[in-house]
């Protein structure tokens, strides 16, 4: 049960163009640097993503969208992102606006082999155009549909040779529900370990749901917003 | 005097009882966790999967990972929990988080809420709103009572897209804190110096003045 790949590029090589990708993080914490930029070595394109934000201009998604990879944008948040608005604007790129409770659920659902769940988000607004929906004690709710991908690409800590996982402070965010969701589910991470090392108490996805998982290298991890205060 | 937004904060952070789980949004409502009253022990909940929010890093101890979700630099506390996403909203949904403080740009009289989107313009996108508003019992919306343009962002309906329906409990402005009842909007409290007049001039949505209605002390 072995599920180690030796890079990136190794780890992506049969995402083809035209694919429906999933991509872990929340803004750019938690982001799958390492197979992002295989990505863009690759010059697949036509893609589907589906992931809370797009990046910024130059890091995360933003360098998919620089190349022009990304056909199709499944996001709730997609602000600071100027190519992101361009391509949006001059109607190059798709993108389609999801609740971010609901883009989770929707992925965990996935995870969950549940075909779609009632959720509250979106009741009488334009998110609930078009779907059914359904009133349980008394209280409206719109039926949302899990996800399709064909792949859940997936940052995390610390994981075992099978697949095993854990993740880091709020680094975890859409990564444990993407990482459930993929056909094929292929995760980075920052320390690769024998199985036995992680106490399996603390797995926080087991590795049945991961198929390929490598060692990452160079994280950037850039931070957007850098508050601080002095010391007193 | 209008309140600035300080006060603005000052003034939602009174609502907050001991024991309440918050969330808090971006802008205005983030400031609101620097006015807690002493003695009232709040647990801030952050939706990219964080309970017990603590302040700021110091300098030179900010983490990549431990971001907030504003996607500022934050750090844990004794007693803090980390989780993902859908857990987040799950708790949000299931009505465990008491009070959901949140921007506007505007608000209707029967308590709709648009804070989203402008048609036209660039469009960012909902975020976490749209869950938070549509799940918790306790909204207060933190905003200006009118837009740069000086027109009212308390409307008989709104006009731009909805984040949610029937939904806004309370509002604090500049001007004033209101609830949002079956009759519109009631003015319990106004900011020092700025007179009923110029809140009934300034709300376009329908109004009435709380019999007991007050200024504001800081």
């Amino acid at each position: 049960m072995n599920k180690v790949v030796a890079n990136a590029d190794e780890a992506i090589k049969d995402i083809e163009s035209g694919a429906t990708l999933m991509l872990g993080g929340f803004g750019l914490c938690g982001i799958p640097e390492n197979c992002i930029a295989a990505l863009v070595r690759k010059g697949v394109n036509n893609l589907t993503c589906i992931s809370n934000n797009a990046g910024v201009d130059d890091f995360g998604i933003g360098l998919m969208l620089q190349q022009k990879q990304v056909k199709k944008m499944i996001s709730s948040y997609v602000g600071e992102n100027a190519e992101f608005e361009r391509q949006l604007l001059s109607g190059e790129l798709e993108v389609e606006l999801i609740p971010q409770g609901t883009l989770a659920t929707r992925c965990m659902a996935t995870g969950y082999g549940m075909p779609a769940v009632y959720l509250l988000a979106g009741v009488g607004t334009e998110v609930a155009e078009g779907k059914e929906v359904r009133t349980f004690k008394g209280k409206e709710y719109l039926l949302e549909e899990a996800f399709d991908s064909d792949f859940a690409i997936v940052k995390a800590w610390k994981g075992d040779t099978m697949g095993n996982l854990v993740f880091k402070d709020t680094a975890r965010n859409f990564n444990p529900m993407m990482a459930m969701a993929g056909k094929i589910t292929i995760a980075e991470v920052e320390e690769l370990v024998e199985p036995g090392a992680l106490d399996p108490n603390f797995v926080h996805t087991p590795g049945i749901y991961v198929h390929r998982i490598f060692q990452g290298a160079n994280y950037e991890k850039r931070i957007e917003q850098r508050t601080v205060r002095k010391k007193q | 005097m209008a309140l600035n937004k300080e006060q603005i904060a000052q003034r939602i952070a009174r609502e907050l009882q001991d024991g309440f789980y918050v969330n808090l949004g971006i802008g205005i409502p983030t400031l609101v966790a620097n006015y807690i009253p002493e003695g009232v022990n709040v647990v801030l909940q952050s939706e990219n999967g964080l309970l017990g929010m603590g302040p700021f890093p110091y300098e030179g101890e900010e983490d990549a990972d431990m971001i907030n979700a504003g996607k500022q630099t934050i750090t844990k506390l004794p007693g803090s929990a980390i989780f993902d996403s859908a857990m987040s909203f799950g708790m949000i949904r299931a009505g465990k988080v008491h009070l959901t403080v949140l921007g506007a740009m505007e608000v209707a009289d029967n308590g709709d809420i648009a804070n989203w989107k402008i048609p036209g313009k660039m469009v960012k996108g909902m975020g976490g709103a749209m869950d938070l508003v549509a799940a918790a019992e306790n909204i207060i919306v933190a905003m200006q009572h009118t837009n740069p343009k000086g027109e009212s962002k308390l409307l008989p309906r709104c006009t731009l897209p909805l984040t949610g329906v029937r939904c806004v409990k309370k509002i604090v402005t500049d001007l004033g804190v209101f609830d949002v009842t079956p009759d519109g909007f009631r003015c319990l409290e106004y900011a020092p110096g700025v007179t009923i007049e110029e809140i009934k001039q300034k709300t376009a949505g329908r109004l009435s003045i709380a019999e007991d209605a007050r200024e504001m002390a800081f």
